[in-house]
């Protein structure tokens, strides 16, 4: 029986979602108030919220500065292409776990996810000795198999619930059809589990742009993407806190956006499966 | 469009993208690791100039501090090659010219003049007597503090105040109805945030990291003495929050007026009288302050640039800091933007220039420097070479904890008693480990 909901309850659990998000989001409002500020009005004590000469000096500054389509653009090739190869690599992963397990399925699947444990720093010098013995350091090439290891785990781990929902009976009926493996899993299992592939690769997109550990160690000049770009204008001696937020606010403009337009896809496919 | 002609395609756009990532770099062109300050942005934005002269393009990284330091060191330690030139400090150099990772700088041009270079600098970028990096900037620490505030307390800073007097002035400054804090100092934790400055003050009070056997000498009175003291002037005269501050933060406090007292690096000179800070036109300087003991509790660095072993452009990587950190620079900057903004400590014959004698801070931060010195920073004997640091590869590690737990002291969640034991404790395991002991 579905439980009645009283206006007042509605009211209450309103205000507690609006109260919880602008917690959330006032960070990223407070960067982006920055950023229009003068550095002394950054620092100001009591902080200015909008009584203040809005400038767009920083923007002008760190354009200067700084060629930031470069950094973008490798920002755009890295978390792409570290998706895009770790979606193709997990989804016969998750087929096989989610289909014809075997009894170390379970086993293998937390072994997995046990990798992401492990403190990133921990395998700093073996995987930056793998990137000089084989010329990858400062290269995309190299930071994009990196970031596809990293997700991998959060790619098979999630295609593999996703995988679960979907009828074994349909793909036996498709067997019976005379569908080789490759068609079965290229015409069957991908088109209906879209919903959930779609918000897998959306999620790792947006872990691979945020990632700043291995993307600030194993670029220089060439391969940096958007978390160097941001590194670039922190420091801990000298005033830069309105060009830093100008700097992240041109940073975390496209995933905002991004993230902004498939909101619908991202929820409907975090929320797959969780209620039945 | 069918799934798989949609993953055909996307996966062809990424090859074909990241088809590039192996191109080599042009042979004439160096890439520089550096930090984010005002000194190194400077640099970059004459990078051109260099450029013209030489037809050597160059390539910036530019990092925070902290990220640099792991960044560079972890391209040394593997032979990664990323970089050309490192921006380091003299924490490094000396343990990575010992190691034979750095690039001597023992054949630098007679119009370089090499002999220019203010010896406390050059000592303390030094191994064996050999140079292995080139100052950018030097910097010591001094006293900052209003005029003004001191005035109406009553009293006359003495060039080279003691602590005692120190402490004093911060309590007659202190107007807590107004928001002014007598005396804004470091707390937070980091080996390079308030672990230099308690350290550097340790040394005035007569304490010292190790004694000539590598034990830790947190045990001592002179310890107890430097923590209390600390704490003590700062729960009566500081801010609140004070063990979480930093240069940053404080720099921002003084700028909009709410410290009497501000003592930190010489380099900070030029922001609490530039265009940003509220309160210019009364500030003035004195040396760090000292207590009797024969050891003033001012540090010593430099942000260098040295060249990393293996290079493949080690001739344009020297024609790079020759030109840098060459006197014609200075004049260069100076020319532009006048004798406040040219990189300050590392010449001598910048403070012999009257143009720049004429810079308010000038001398103060000439004597803070030379009233340092790395080789003998302690009343007692002490194994080490650094002032705020000693220069060993282990120390950035235990001074990251010991002073994580000194902050903690500051902030009242410990005794200072318990805090010197845990960095007793602390140190002494990590030498054991290290083979000191």
């Amino acid at each position: 029986m579905a439980r009645a909901v009283t206006t007042n309850r509605k009211i209450i659990t309103s205000a507690a979602a609006w109260t919880i998000a602008l917690i959330i989001f006032f960070p990223i409002f407070w960067t982006i108030l920055t950023s229009f500020k003068t550095e002394a009005q950054a620092i100001n004590d009591p902080p200015l919220f909008f009584n203040f000469d809005w400038t767009l000096e920083n923007y002008a500054i760190v354009q200067e500065r700084s060629d930031y389509m470069k950094f973008l653009w490798n920002s755009v090739i890295v978390a792409g292409g570290s998706t895009l190869l770790g979606i193709l690599i997990a989804i016969p992963a998750a087929w096989s776990m989610a289909f014809v397990p075997s009894k170390r399925t379970k086993d293998i699947l937390l072994w997995m996810l046990s990798t992401k444990m492990l403190p990133a720093v921990g395998v700093l010098y073996p995987i930056s000795l793998i990137f000089v013995e084989f010329n990858l350091l400062d290269t995309r090439g190299g930071l994009i198999v990196v970031l596809m290891l990293i997700n991998l785990p959060i790619i098979v781990w999630m295609l593999y619930t996703y995988f679960r929902e979907i009828p074994g009976e349909i793909l036996e009926a498709a067997r019976m059809d005379g569908a080789t493996l490759k068609e079965e899993i290229l015409y069957v299992l991908t088109p209906m589990a879209v919903p959930g592939i779609a918000s897998t690769v959306l999620l790792n997109f947006i872990l691979a742009w945020n990632e700043a550990f291995w993307t600030l160690n194993l670029t220089a000049a060439n391969a940096a993407p958007l978390t160097a770009f941001i590194a670039s204008y922190s420091s801990p001696e000298g005033l830069f806190f309105a060009k830093l937020s100008a700097a992240s606010t041109m940073a975390i403009a496209p995933i905002l956006i991004l993230g902004w337009f498939s909101q619908k896809q991202l929820v409907r496919g975090l929320t797959f499966g969780a209620v039945k | 469009m069918s799934l798989r002609t949609t993953l055909c395609a996307a996966t062809a756009m990424t090859l074909v993208a990241t088809s590039g990532v192996f191109a080599e770099s042009h042979s004439k062109t160096i890439t520089i690791a550096t930090v984010n300050n005002g000194d190194m942005i400077r640099m970059q934005g004459y990078t051109d100039t260099f450029t013209e002269q030489t037809g050597i393009a160059v390539e910036w990284v530019t990092l925070e501090e902290n990220v640099l330091r792991q960044r560079v060191t972890t391209d040394i330690t593997t032979k990664g090659g990323a970089f050309d030139i490192m921006t380091i400090g003299m924490y490094e150099t000396p343990i990575w010219g010992a190691n034979e990772w750095l690039v001597p700088l023992d054949d630098l041009s007679a119009e370089y003049d090499v002999d220019d270079i203010l010896p406390a600098m050059a000592g303390g970028l030094s191994h064996d007597g050999t140079l292995y990096a080139a100052p950018f900037y030097g910097e010591s620490s001094m006293v900052m503090y209003r005029t003004d505030l001191m005035e109406a307390a009553g009293l006359e800073m003495p060039d080279a105040p003691t602590w005692e007097f120190i402490r004093e002035a911060a309590a007659a400054m202190t107007d807590r109805d107004n928001d002014i804090n007598g005396i804004c100092l470091r707390g937070k934790a980091g080996w390079g945030e308030g672990g230099a400055f308690i350290t550097a003050m340790s040394n005035s009070f007569g304490a010292r990291w190790f004694d000539m056997d590598w034990n830790a000498q947190f045990d001592t009175e002179a310890w107890a003495n430097t923590l209390n003291f600390y704490k003590g002037m700062m729960d009566e005269s500081g801010p609140s929050g004070y063990a979480t501050n930093g240069f940053n933060e404080n720099l921002s406090l003084f700028n909009q007026g709410k410290c009497g007292m501000w003592i930190d690096a010489t380099v900070a000179a030029s922001f609490v009288t530039g265009d940003d800070s509220t309160v210019a036109d009364s500030v003035s300087f004195a040396l760090a302050p000292d207590n009797g003991l024969g050891k003033r509790s001012n540090w010593l660095w430099a942000w260098a640039l040295a060249i990393p072993a293996g290079t493949q452009q080690e001739a344009e990587a020297k024609q790079f800091i020759e030109w840098a950190t060459s006197k014609d620079y200075i004049e260069l900057v100076a020319a532009n933007e006048g004798w406040a903004n040219v990189p300050p400590g590392a010449r001598t014959s910048l403070y012999e220039n009257p143009d720049y004698q004429a810079v308010p801070f000038a001398q103060m931060t000439l004597d803070s420097i030379l009233s340092a010195d790395p080789t003998d920073s302690t009343v007692e004997p002490s194994p080490y070479v650094g002032i705020q640091f000693a220069a060993i590869p282990e120390f950035a590690g235990i001074a990251t904890e010991v002073s994580q737990e000194f902050s903690a002291a500051y902030a009242g969640q410990q005794s200072i008693e318990e805090a010197l034991e845990k960095a007793q404790a602390i140190t002494n395991e990590a030498m054991e480990a290290a083979g000191y002991r």
